[in-house]
């Protein structure tokens, strides 16, 4: 083994910040024509009609493709990928943004400046525009996790435990809408050749994206080609086949030319799903000794019209296995409201769930005078009590004492408002981290040629957090070649399927399927005398040009027999004005169970770069919606607000070592979600503990601190 | 946005010229005003670029201080006589957006940016101050960064400007030119209040624009400061702040100039504070008594009442600042 677990720089780098590198939209297709999205105006109603001479009268304007004219589509498939609505298909409107007309342009000026003149007249319903008003009438999810797994639990008598115990706590958390805000926006070209359809598109999963739009359109897989070799972060918003990028190809078709979709960042915020509002109501109680003895935890998150799809924020799964806790309850209910159908944002229910999980934890451990971490070390889950398996590897216990020393834990004082700097009060608060080990089968192709270079082809993509290179340094260390000379290509729906990359699984998935195909190509020339033998020297004694290889990988009996997540450690210092209000995060240090790390620089960009999303969850993120209208009034990045570099402190990320092989053949556990669960938390208990006011919404504001 | 024809004039009387084309509108950094062309918020058919007129000079004597309208902003916030003089102006210069925003906006447009209300920066709204007499959301709607003083029925939109609050504080005159010549008005008579005519917000008339901003030179100006708080620690507009200038002698107030951001539909000076302080003594109890008056007549929407209290504590703060 020698390159995986090094430092290297991203093979990709140089293309990147030389502008070398590709993304969607920047795709040269002669011929291009440019489409436009026009959105709704209203919550809740249908479309009567259109006044579109105006806009088909100006420049330049190809078609204006509204529900009237569109083209049908094979709506009734049944892909998880696939969000089926709106795609124009009828009148109805669901949410204020919703698209409504595309107009098409020679020139992406002349089409928005055409889809500006855009008239619709509506027949408006009253939308239910706040989940809040109507919580009373939430309701079980129909397929939650795709039909996995129950929405609810329960093991033990929480209740009766509850009903008995000395030490309680019974509230109500509240996480809000945030939406992902990539850099790159969603953008597609699409181009059709008689029957066949290619898209350049900015997605997380080319695989899925190729079936769904297979299946909209009713044209065979094998006949739609996806290219996208990078990606300008996704954070889950690229999960899915979007309505824009189906949008392109129907214009594509309509006008015979192929054509550009690029959403506009304020359509951003209602075009490609969000972290849906979330309520948490949590009950949990404990002995005198400190020890758990009921967890309830009653999430409530807000959907779309279900007409749009489904998608529940699983808030409550770490509840379940993450303290040694003999009585405990979790539910999932969802509210339906005039918004978009939300999705998967960056440890989807993982966050929002923590937040509420691990600041109850705190506010136990305040009830019982104990420190926050010895509390959470008397209920240590030395094995998953929810699914009563062994986990494949748990470093916890380390990420909690090299968290903690490194961040000088043992120091702080016991009681809230007891370090002060001038007119600034200061906090201490810590959370535990987890995220479930994900693995999907994948497939890689792999040729060595005699001059010593390789060739892998995957169809994976990387989301901007290296997969070029991680899967790169698998292929030398498998294949005995230095990793300059392994030619890495993915992005591309030709090579062998591949998952979604989403929830932290591709290097678990990915990496397995390249290291199998390796494999077989040694098998292929090694007989049994010359395993030591370098591959290129073994084709040459062969006189053989190249040898390749295909092949898949799985998983198999372990994830029967083991529990399987990443974990980690939290520590937060914040610093807020005493009389202000003003909240600045001006230490942090996490500490970190991943599994083993294959790039150590990549790896610690992924850890900090969640520790800062999560503290833009703590502070920052919040998308507000106007009650009257549903209509996002923060669709930008001005006012929509991510934390700046003067809002981030040095950050301390510490890799705890693990050298587990038990998950898969790598040992990666994932680390791409894992840091940001329990920034909140973290953050939100140091505030406690700076000024003795509980905060139990995020974001936290200056409002909620001014007493 | 849409087609508009732009012109580049080289000389202030060819500028003005230019400007009397009706739905003309001058350009400078274009920093804001892209933004509004781009989401169709304002849609001038003549674009006077300003650009190559001059007007970016930054003069400073004993008396006083000229900003040129085309000075950058930054160019402003690093040039030492302004630095030494009228500290209060670098302050909320350097308070203000980013360093590329600063390096492309300048003085006159800076003044002349628009609200950040989300409702008026979105066509898919109804807004007074866009469309006049189509109603104001934001009164019944999302309003925790909306003005507690000087709204109206019509409109409760706050100035979003830094550098129009420390300027209003300082007293500085801003120098017009129109067709029919130049004037002088104090920065506190060139703003109007929203009152039923939202969409009008200064004085100035068809085709005039800002040459110029002058502030005296002053005791008050060389002790100012700026105190700016906001929920991200940079890169975001004010939720409060307050420019301060305070000239003592022997410990005893002679002059305090205050007026506050974030608060009010146009910058705030805050009279009945400076009577407060004005032959007071230099103490936190004077200004106790002082900053407890400073959200005297607001009357804040449903989320944003916090604004008065942290309105009160930021001017105790910001004179403790600038009594230190
Ligand atoms: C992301 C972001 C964050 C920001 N944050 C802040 C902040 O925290 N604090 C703050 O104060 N500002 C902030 N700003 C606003 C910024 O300071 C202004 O955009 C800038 O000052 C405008 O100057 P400009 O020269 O680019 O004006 P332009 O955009 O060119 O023009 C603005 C307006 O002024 C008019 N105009 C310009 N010059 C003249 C003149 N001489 N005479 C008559 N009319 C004229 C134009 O017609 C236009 O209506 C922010 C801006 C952005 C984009
Ligand atoms: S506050 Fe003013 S700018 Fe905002 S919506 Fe109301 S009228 Fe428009």
């Amino acid at each position: 083994m020698a390159f995986i677990g090094q430092g290297l720089d991203r093979v990709d780098g140089r293309l990147k910040v030389t502008g070398g590198a590709q993304y969607a939209a920047e795709f040269r297709v002669p011929d291009l024509v440019h489409a436009v999205l026009v959105q709704s105006t209203i919550g809740a109603g249908a479309i009567t009609g259109f006044s579109l001479a105006a806009a088909q009268s100006m420049p330049g304007v190809l078609t204006i493709i509204t529900p009237e004219n569109a083209l049908k589509l094979h709506a009734e498939s049944n892909l998880p990928q696939a969000i089926r609505a709106p795609l124009l298909q009828d009148m109805d409107v669901h949410y204020n943004g919703q698209h409504v007309a595309v107009v098409v342009a020679e020139a992406l000026e002349q089409a928005d400046a055409a889809a500006a003149r855009v008239r619709v007249q509506y027949r408006r319903d009253e939308p239910i525009t706040s989940m809040d008003a109507v919580l009373d009438q939430a309701y079980l999810p129909k397929s939650f996790r795709n039909g996995e797994r129950p929405a609810d639990s329960r093991r033990g008598d929480p209740d009766g435990a509850f009903t008995a115990a000395q030490v309680k706590l019974d509230a109500v958390y509240v996480t809000p809408i945030e939406h992902h805000n990539p850099m790159e926006p969603h953008a597609t070209i699409a181009r059709w050749d008689g029957n066949q359809l290619t898209v350049w598109t900015a997605t997380q999963g080319i695989s899925g994206t190729q079936q769904s739009l297979a299946a909209l359109f009713g044209i065979d897989p094998k006949d739609v080609r996806v290219i996208c070799p990078y990606v300008g972060g996704g954070f889950g918003c690229k999960g899915n086949t979007w309505p824009p990028a189906t949008l392109a190809a129907m214009a594509a078709k309509l006008v015979g030319r192929p054509v550009k979709l690029a959403v506009t960042r304020a359509q951003m915020f209602t075009s490609n799903g969000y972290r849906p509002r979330t309520v948490q109501s949590l009950r949990f109680a404990a002995d005198q000794q400190g020890h758990l003895v009921s967890m309830r935890h009653d999430g409530i998150s807000q959907m779309s019209q279900p007409v749009l799809g489904e998608f529940a924020e699983p808030v409550g799964l770490a509840t379940e296995m993450l303290y040694a806790c003999p009585n405990v309850a979790v539910t999932h209910r969802l509210v339906a409201t005039n918004a978009p159908l939300p999705t998967y944002m960056r440890a989807p229910g993982e966050a929002s769930g923590n937040f509420a999980l691990e600041s109850a934890i705190d506010e136990l451990a305040v009830a019982l005078k104990q420190n926050p971490l010895d509390f959470r070390m008397r209920n240590y889950a030395e094995q998953d009590p929810h699914e009563n398996k062994p986990f494949a590897s748990k470093a916890l216990r380390e990420c909690y004492r090299q968290g903690a020393e490194a961040f000088g834990w043992s120091r702080r004082p016991s009681e809230p408002r007891a370090m002060r700097d001038g007119n600034v009060l200061i906090g201490w608060g810590m959370a535990t981290s987890t995220y479930p080990t994900h693995r999907m089968a994948a497939n890689a192709y792999v040729r060595v040629n005699a001059d010593g270079t390789a060739l892998v082809q995957v169809g994976t993509q990387d989301l901007g957090t290296g997969t070029y290179t991680v899967m790169s340094q698998i292929a030398a260390d498998e294949l005995g070649l230095p990793v300059q000379r392994i030619h890495l290509e993915l992005g591309d729906s030709r090579f062998p399927h591949a998952p979604v990359s989403g929830g932290s699984m591709t290097v678990a998935s990915v990496g397995p399927a390249i290291k199998t195909a390796c494999q077989a190509v040694r098998a292929k020339l090694s007989n049994d005398g010359d395993t030591n033998v370098a591959l290129p020297e073994l084709l040459a004694r062969r006189n053989m040009p190249s040898v390749e290889a295909s092949s898949e990988a799985k998983s198999g009996e372990e994830q029967k027999r083991y529990s399987m997540h990443a974990f980690g450690a939290q520590f937060a210092e914040v610093r807020v004005d005493a009389d202000l209000g003003e909240i600045r995060v001006s230490r942090y240090v996490g500490a970190f169970d991943g599994g083993r790390i294959i790039n150590t620089k990549t790896a610690r960009s992924q850890l900090i770069g969640g520790i800062v999303f999560g503290i833009g969850m703590a502070l920052l993120e919040e998308t507000h919606v106007d009650g009257e209208t549903g209509r996002v009034v923060n669709a930008n990045v001005s006012e929509y607000l991510m934390p700046v570099n003067a809002d981030i402190p040095d950050i301390q990320a510490i890799l705890v070592p693990n050298d587990e092989l038990v998950s898969n053949s790598l040992g990666a556990k994932g680390i791409g979600e894992l840091p940001m669960v329990g920034v909140a938390a973290a953050v939100a208990n140091a505030v406690y503990h700076a000024t003795g006011v509980r905060v139990r919404k995020l974001p936290i504001r200056i409002e909620d601190l001014l007493v | 946005m849409q087609a508009f024809h732009l012109s580049q004039p080289n000389s202030l009387d060819a500028a003005l010229a230019a400007a009397r084309s009706h739905g003309a509108k001058f350009i400078a950094g274009g920093t804001d005003l892209m933004q509004l062309l781009k989401d169709n918020i304002e849609v001038p058919t003549e674009l006077v670029d300003l650009e190559r007129v001059g007007l970016s000079s930054i003069q400073a004597d004993a008396s006083e201080l000229r900003l040129g309208a085309m000075a950058r902003m930054s160019d402003a916030a690093v040039h030492p006589d302004v630095r030494a003089g009228w500290p209060a102006i670098v302050q909320a210069l350097e308070a203000s957006a980013s360093p590329q925003v600063r390096n492309m906006g300048t003085i006159g447009g800076n003044l002349l940016q628009r609200t950040r209300c989300g409702y008026f920066r979105d066509t898919g709204f109804a807004c007074n101050k866009r469309e006049p007499g189509s109603g104001c959301p934001a009164i019944a709607g999302e309003n925790r960064l909306m003005a507690i003083l000087g709204g109206s029925d019509h409109c409760i939109a706050t100035h979003p400007s830094d550098l129009a609050v420390a300027l209003t504080a300082l007293d500085a005159m801003v120098t017009l030119h129109g067709i029919n010549g130049e004037r002088r008005v104090p920065i506190a008579d060139f703003y109007r209040l929203p009152a039923d005519t939202p969409h009008i917000e200064t004085i100035l008339q068809p085709g005039e624009m800002i040459t110029a901003v002058t502030v005296r030179a002053s005791g008050a100006a060389r002790n100012s400061h700026y105190l700016k708080l906001r929920d991200r620690a940079s890169f975001e507009f004010a939720l409060v702040s307050v420019a301060v200038g305070l000239d003592q002698r022997d410990g005893v107030i002679e002059h305090a100039l205050l007026a506050a951001g974030g608060v009010g539909t146009r910058p705030w000076r805050l009279p009945q504070v400076e009577a407060a302080l004005r032959g007071k003594a230099l103490e936190d109890a004077v200004f106790g008594d002082a900053s407890s008056i400073a959200a005297g007549g607001a009357s804040p929407a449903q989320q944003n009442g916090f604004k008065r209290i942290l309105l009160q504590r930021a001017v105790f703060r910001a004179l403790q600042m600038a009594s230190a």
